[in-house]
């Protein structure tokens, strides 16, 4: 029983390290990428700052601007809370990963991505639809790529409970499975779309004509903008958390004592650290793409996921 | 029993008192809807009954052949469909009162209505027919899931079937009204025919034409093919499997929205319960080969039915095609279903038959809600256009709430009903890997996989459809003028979104209620879906998968309050602008995304899949002016021109040839029939 | 045979052997030529690392040669041959326009399937480490064909011919542990005389039709134009 506490306690404070950390991993990919541009860079803390000041900041609302524009920020950070409870990120066993599995995560994302494209066409303009027709467009072809690349996992962990399949491959050891590498890199190439990050968007621009995520944000000011814009850092932080525990579980925390902890919290930064890496290095190298260019690229997101199970059955599976 | 002929004579009723009362029109609403809601509310006590005492009764009424009477029984099965009959009626007659006052009225064209409401010669419609069919509908509907011998079946079936047809074609004034009632009949019959001919395959080595014979016949595996292809197109034609849908999006949007509400949400329902009941009941043991089949035709609909729905502006049309989506959904159920029960793992098997079962009766309840919803807008806008809508939300809140409840539903996001029965069947699906036979193995995630797509752009038609029809701001003046509608239209719509909520919340307790049905079927022990309480859906074990809906949505209200109670401790002021205009101003109605832009990019990637004119005309000599653009856009589903027209074409032709005999002259005939007789002797000697 | 019963190299066997199959979709989906010589060429890479690690895990040391002969051929001296010739031709960034791409994809993940299912009786007799990846060649050698198939432009012609050569390679590894050492050197020396003299063609087509789009050569037949 008391064992069972303090899973659960773990549980509600990784959920609070996770909404925590997002800002800083999006700081750190800002600073990462003005340095690789040869800008000033801004501080660390800077998401934070921000996020203070917009939730001080008094709201201005659109005109036609209908209950749902109001709620629709608060049902988004809702579910991406929720999500980044049922992710591990620190240490396994996770409790609340029983609650909800990956299937269900992607039904959070769904759910806020729903939201978020109504709020979008909420306020009347043609920004507001044309961000949501986009999104929902992206979105469509990028969540079976993200299905396909996860079934994978599923399948050689047999659960889709995200606690119990990280066990299972840390448990396994150091194993070459092609199928992995299959679904990281379609997992990586999803994040990106999904995140709105280059090729497929750019989340540092204004220019009305490229906009997909920001042009249904468009209209948010202060509290709600503030709950929207954390929403996205979580999920950034949520994919980049899944990749690197799912695909490199070494230094998790299997166990409650301090020291675990410590060193599942270590590994876990410099694992997101990398990561943020080759991301910043990623959208420093590319360049924006054409909207009907991305449809090819998560086509070929969902083909490597395919391959990725594929090559599950034949070489994994003995014949 | 006694409850279930309560419901079918009470519809029965119905009907005869909307015949009878036709000068009374109030006497008639209240006296025909009210007595159709006992009829629902009968049928769905007998269904609840039949499922919680888990009991099979049987009775045999002397109608009928001589030598046959009719056989009749009520089990789990037909006690599920049973319940979601009885849901839809009830709904449909709290919210029928409300919207036939159109037609007492008489109506405008719906459709055809021009935008500046110019008043267009009102037609009056003969409530008394609409109540006749109605009653007799529904009474089809029960009878078909009552039946226990072939012949009550069949007889029960075209009861549905005809009187629908009626019903279709109720707004007879209306062309296109006409011709997609009479692709429908021509369809139906055709559907009744093979399914007949299902049955016949059966009957003929069971040597009875009872349900009780059938199932203990014994059939070679050839014959039981032969007999399950037979079934699945029947009764799949009634489903709207592609391509044999062609007619499902032409009729449903055409009868008045409660029936179209009826046999989007229920009568399909009524098909795939034939289905079900000829596949694992009547048939025995299903082959692998079957259960691939289903899987493959069931992803192929629902892929192309969400394909071709993302593309529709009328609002109608689109949860038509929608509902061909979720047929889809429910034929992956169930050929998953078979194949894990034809390779020996029947505790899987039953949990995509529950997965199926359970998505049966969740569109059953979203649907209906989404339809009265859209006969709400209907009702008071005379839109059925997308694109001429907008901005409900502020003239119509109710309706807008519960359509709103009806789209997350139908989107499968947690923690609505949708979710839950799309998750069970991705949870079956993930099992591939106690399957011997790799390609089976590499074939099923690929079909989730697609499964995954498809509920993704199901999301994105209804953001459209939600988001063009409610939100924005009101295209035409009329829209902008709407009104709330009736209290009993509401009160129904209330009903089914708190059903839509409370089946993805609770989903232990109405998979306890379904369990019978599978296990029956099956002849299984206790399933373990819910062997951790009822907060826990567990369908395998809870090792490999769980989901708690109840904890969800209370974390969610959790964080969604406190979210909200800090930042609202200190009060602060809200205020009012114009939304970034570019610095131009003059934003209007006409510069908001329609349905046709909001679904452009999704169109440019499927390209293929639809057969698209598209034309843009700017007028001479006006080379550099945007006003004077022309944009012609028209969208067809390939099914049409690619199968049916060569049927047609072949039919005509081969009517002609066979028109070539009618010569007119009365000794040729006579000829025909001497030749006629003297063939019948040569053969009978 | 199932993951966990093998070492590290087997393991690696088993990457290195998907990896060659991603870079026949590779192939699949590139458009221009350049990268298209390279993607070829980082197959012949891949396919000589097989080759290494399967004779690491089985002890045939022949196989190092072949490896090697691989790599030297496949990897370095046809890519840099078939570069040299793009860029006298002035055709390496070029562009072709395939039709329905992603349909050529999807066709190519069923020939994926179907090959498992051919190749599974061969496999189950096998008791090599490397049965797993026979299905694996015979999809080398089928994408290979498809891309023949897809492809207008003489150089993508020549490359999936070359991608069927590899496929045929491994398939041999993956079933025998390779073929006779004679015979390897045989093929290996076909290959690159088939490459020189692809090339002489190459320059000979362009003389003659103007072009190194392939359809244009039933031009040459009488009944045209």
């Amino acid at each position: 029983m008391v064992d069972n506490l303090n899973a659960w306690l773990d549980s509600a404070l990784q959920t609070l390290l996770f909404i925590a950390g997002a800002p800083l991993l999006a700081g750190w990919i800002k600073r990462l990428k003005c340095h690789l541009q040869n800008r000033a860079a801004p501080s660390l803390f800077q998401p934070y700052r921000d996020l203070v000041k917009l939730f001080a900041k008094d709201v201005v609302l659109a005109e036609h601007a209908s209950w749902l524009f109001r709620a629709a920020p608060y049902i988004v950070f809702g579910a991406m809370v929720l999500s980044a409870a049922v992710v591990p990120l620190v240490a396994v066993p996770l409790p609340a990963s029983a609650i909800a599995d990956v299937i269900v995560l992607a039904g959070f994302f769904a759910l806020a991505r729903f939201f978020q494209a109504l709020a979008g066409m909420d306020i009347g303009t043609a920004f507001g639809g044309m961000g949501a027709s986009r999104e929902m467009t992206v979105a469509s072809l990028a969540e079976p790529a993200m299905l396909m690349a996860v079934f994978t996992l599923t399948m050689t962990a047999s659960t889709t409970n995200l606690s119990i399949a990280i066990r299972h491959i840390l448990a396994a050891g150091l194993v070459l499975r092609p199928s992995f590498l299959f679904a990281l890199l379609s997992l990586a190439m999803v994040t990106v779309a999904e995140t709105g990050h280059i090729p497929v968007d750019n989340p540092a621009t204004h220019l009305e004509l490229t906009m997909l995520h920001e042009a249904m944000v468009l209209e948010y000011s202060a509290r709600h903008l503030a709950l929207m814009e954390w929403a996205s850092m979580i999920k950034l932080m949520i994919y980049a958390v899944l990749i690197s525990n799912i695909f490199l579980p070494w230094g998790i925390a299997s166990r409650f004592t301090v020291a675990a902890i410590t060193v599942g919290t270590l590994a876990v930064t410099a694992k997101l650290a990398l990561l943020s890496v080759l991301l910043a290095l990623w959208e420093t190298v590319l360049a924006k793409m054409r909207l009907f260019r991305v449809p090819q690229f998560l086509g070929f997101a969902f083909l490597l996921a395919l391959l990725g199970v594929l090559t599950h059955v034949i070489l994994e599976t003995a014949v | 029993m006694m409850l279930a002929y309560a419901a079918v004579v009470a519809a029965l009723l119905s009907g005869a008192v909307a015949m009878a009362a036709d000068r009374f029109p109030p006497a008639l609403r209240i006296g025909s809807f009210s007595l159709l809601g006992v009829s629902g509310a009968a049928a769905l006590g007998a269904g609840i009954l039949a499922l919680l005492s888990d009991s099979r009764s049987r009775a045999q009424l002397p109608f009928g052949l001589p030598w046959l009477s009719w056989h009749l029984r009520l089990d789990p099965l037909s006690g599920l469909f049973m319940a979601m009959v009885g849901i839809s009626v009830i709904a449909v007659s709290l919210y029928g009162p409300g919207y036939v006052r159109e037609f007492e009225r008489g109506v405008h064209t719906p459709h055809h209505a021009p935008s500046d409401g110019a008043p267009q010669p009102a037609v009056h419609h003969s409530l008394a027919a609409l109540g006749l069919f109605t009653g007799l509908f529904v009474a089809g509907m029960l009878a078909v899931l009552l039946a226990d011998d072939a012949f009550v079946f069949m007889i029960a079936w075209e009861i549905m079937s005809v009187s629908s047809y009626l019903l279709v074609v109720y707004q007879h004034h209306n062309s296109t009204s006409r011709q997609a009632a009479f692709i429908y009949l021509l369809l139906a019959h055709a559907g009744a025919l093979v399914i007949l001919l299902a049955f016949g395959v059966l009957a003929g080595s069971a040597g009875s034409f009872t349900f009780a014979a059938m199932r203990t016949a014994h059939l070679s595996p050839v014959w039981a093919s032969v007999a399950f292809a037979l079934a699945l197109i029947g009764f799949g034609m009634k489903a709207g499997i592609v391509p044999l849908h062609v007619w499902l999006p032409e009729a449903h949007p055409a009868a008045p929205s409660h029936i179209s509400a009826l046999m989007s949400g229920v009568m399909i329902k009524v098909a795939i319960y034939g289905l079900i009941r000829f596949v694992f009941d009547l048939l025995g043991t299903p082959q692998w080969s079957w259960g691939l089949a289903t899987l493959t035709i069931g992803t192929a609909t629902a892929l192309l039915a969400v394909l071709y729905a993302v593309q529709q502006n009328d609002f109608k049309r689109l949860l038509a095609y929608s509902s061909v989506e979720n047929v889809g959904i429910i034929f992956m159920g169930l050929g998953l279903g078979m194949i894990f029960i034809a390779t020996g793992h029947p505790t899987i098997g039953a949990v995509a038959l529950l997965a199926a079962l359970y998505h049966c009766l969740n569109h059953s309840v979203f649907k209906t809600l989404l339809f009265l919803g859209a006969g709400a807008v209907l009702y008071r806008t005379h839109e059925r256009d997308l694109d001429r809508l907008g901005g409900l939300i502020r003239r119509m809140p109710h309706t807008a709430l519960f359509m709103l409840i009806g789209c997350l539903a139908i989107s499968g996001l947690p923690p609505l009903n949708g979710f839950v029965s799309e998750w069970l069947t991705l949870q079956a699906a993930l099992q591939v890997s106690v399957l011997s036979s790799g390609v089976l193995r590499s074939i099923i995630p690929v079909a989730a996989a697609l499964l995954a797509l498809t509920t993704a752009i199901v999301t994105a038609t209804f953001v459209k459809a939600y988001g063009v029809a409610f939100l924005g701001q009101a295209r035409t003046r009329h829209v902008a003028h709407a009104r709330e509608v009736s209290i009993g239209m509401r009160a129904a719509m209330a009903l089914l979104a708190l059903l839509c909520v409370a089946l993805g919340v609770v989903p232990t307790l109405v998979i306890r209620l379904i369990n019978p049905v599978t296990r029956n079927l099956l002849h299984l022990g206790p399933a373990g879906a819910t062997v951790r309480g009822w907060l826990w859906l567990t369908p395998v074990s809870p090792h490999v998968a769980s989901y708690s809906a109840p904890l969800v949505v209370a974390a969610m209200a959790s964080t969604l309050l406190l979210a909200y109670v800090l930042l609202h401790l200190r009060r602060r002021a809200t205020r009012r602008s114009q939304p970034w205009d570019c610095g131009f101003g003059g934003l209007n109605a006409r510069m908001q995304y329609t349905s046709t832009a909001f679904s452009q990019p999704l169109r440019r990637v499927f390209a293929p899949v639809w057969r698209t004119e598209e034309q843009v005309s700017l007028p001479a000599g006006s080379a550099d002016q945007a006003s004077g653009m022309r944009h012609q856009l028209h969208i067809t589903d390939w099914s049409w021109p690619a199968l049916y027209q060569p049927v047609g074409h072949l039919v005509l032709v081969a009517a002609r040839r066979v028109g070539r005999i009618q010569t007119g002259s009365i000794r040729v005939y006579l000829a025909y029939s001497f030749f006629t007789l003297l063939l019948l002797l040569w053969l009978i000697t | 045979m199932h993951l966990s019963a093998l070492n590290l190299y087997g393991q690696g066997i088993l990457v290195s052997a998907a990896l060659v199959l991603f870079t026949s979709f590779v192939m699949l989906a590139q458009t221009r030529i350049q990268p298209l010589i390279y993607a070829f060429a980082w197959q012949g890479a891949l396919l000589s690392v097989t080759t290494a690690l399967v004779a690491l895990v089985s002890g045939h040391s022949h196989l190092y040669i072949s490896a090697l002969l691989t790599f030297g051929l496949k990897a370095l001296l046809i890519p840099w041959m078939l570069y040299r010739m793009a860029r006298r031709l002035h055709i390496q960034r070029e562009v072709e326009t395939v039709s329905h791409p992603s349909l050529i994809m999807l066709a190519g993940a069923v020939l994926v399937v179907f090959c498992y299912y051919v190749a599974l009786p061969v496999a189950q007799l096998s008791t090599l480490v490397t049965r797993n990846t026979i299905a694996v060649s015979m999809a080398t050698v089928l994408l290979g064909m498809l891309l023949m198939i897809t492809r207008r432009a003489a150089v993508a012609q020549v490359i999936g011919f070359m991608s069927i050569e590899n496929g045929l390679f491994f398939a041999a590894v993956a079933s025998t542990y390779g073929m006779p050492m004679i015979v390897e050197l045989g093929v290996a020396f076909d290959v690159l005389v088939a490459a020189v003299l692809f090339g002489i063609f190459f320059f000979q087509i362009r003389a003659s039709i103007d072009s190194l789009d392939i359809d244009r050569l039933n031009r040459l037949s009488e009944k045209a134009e």
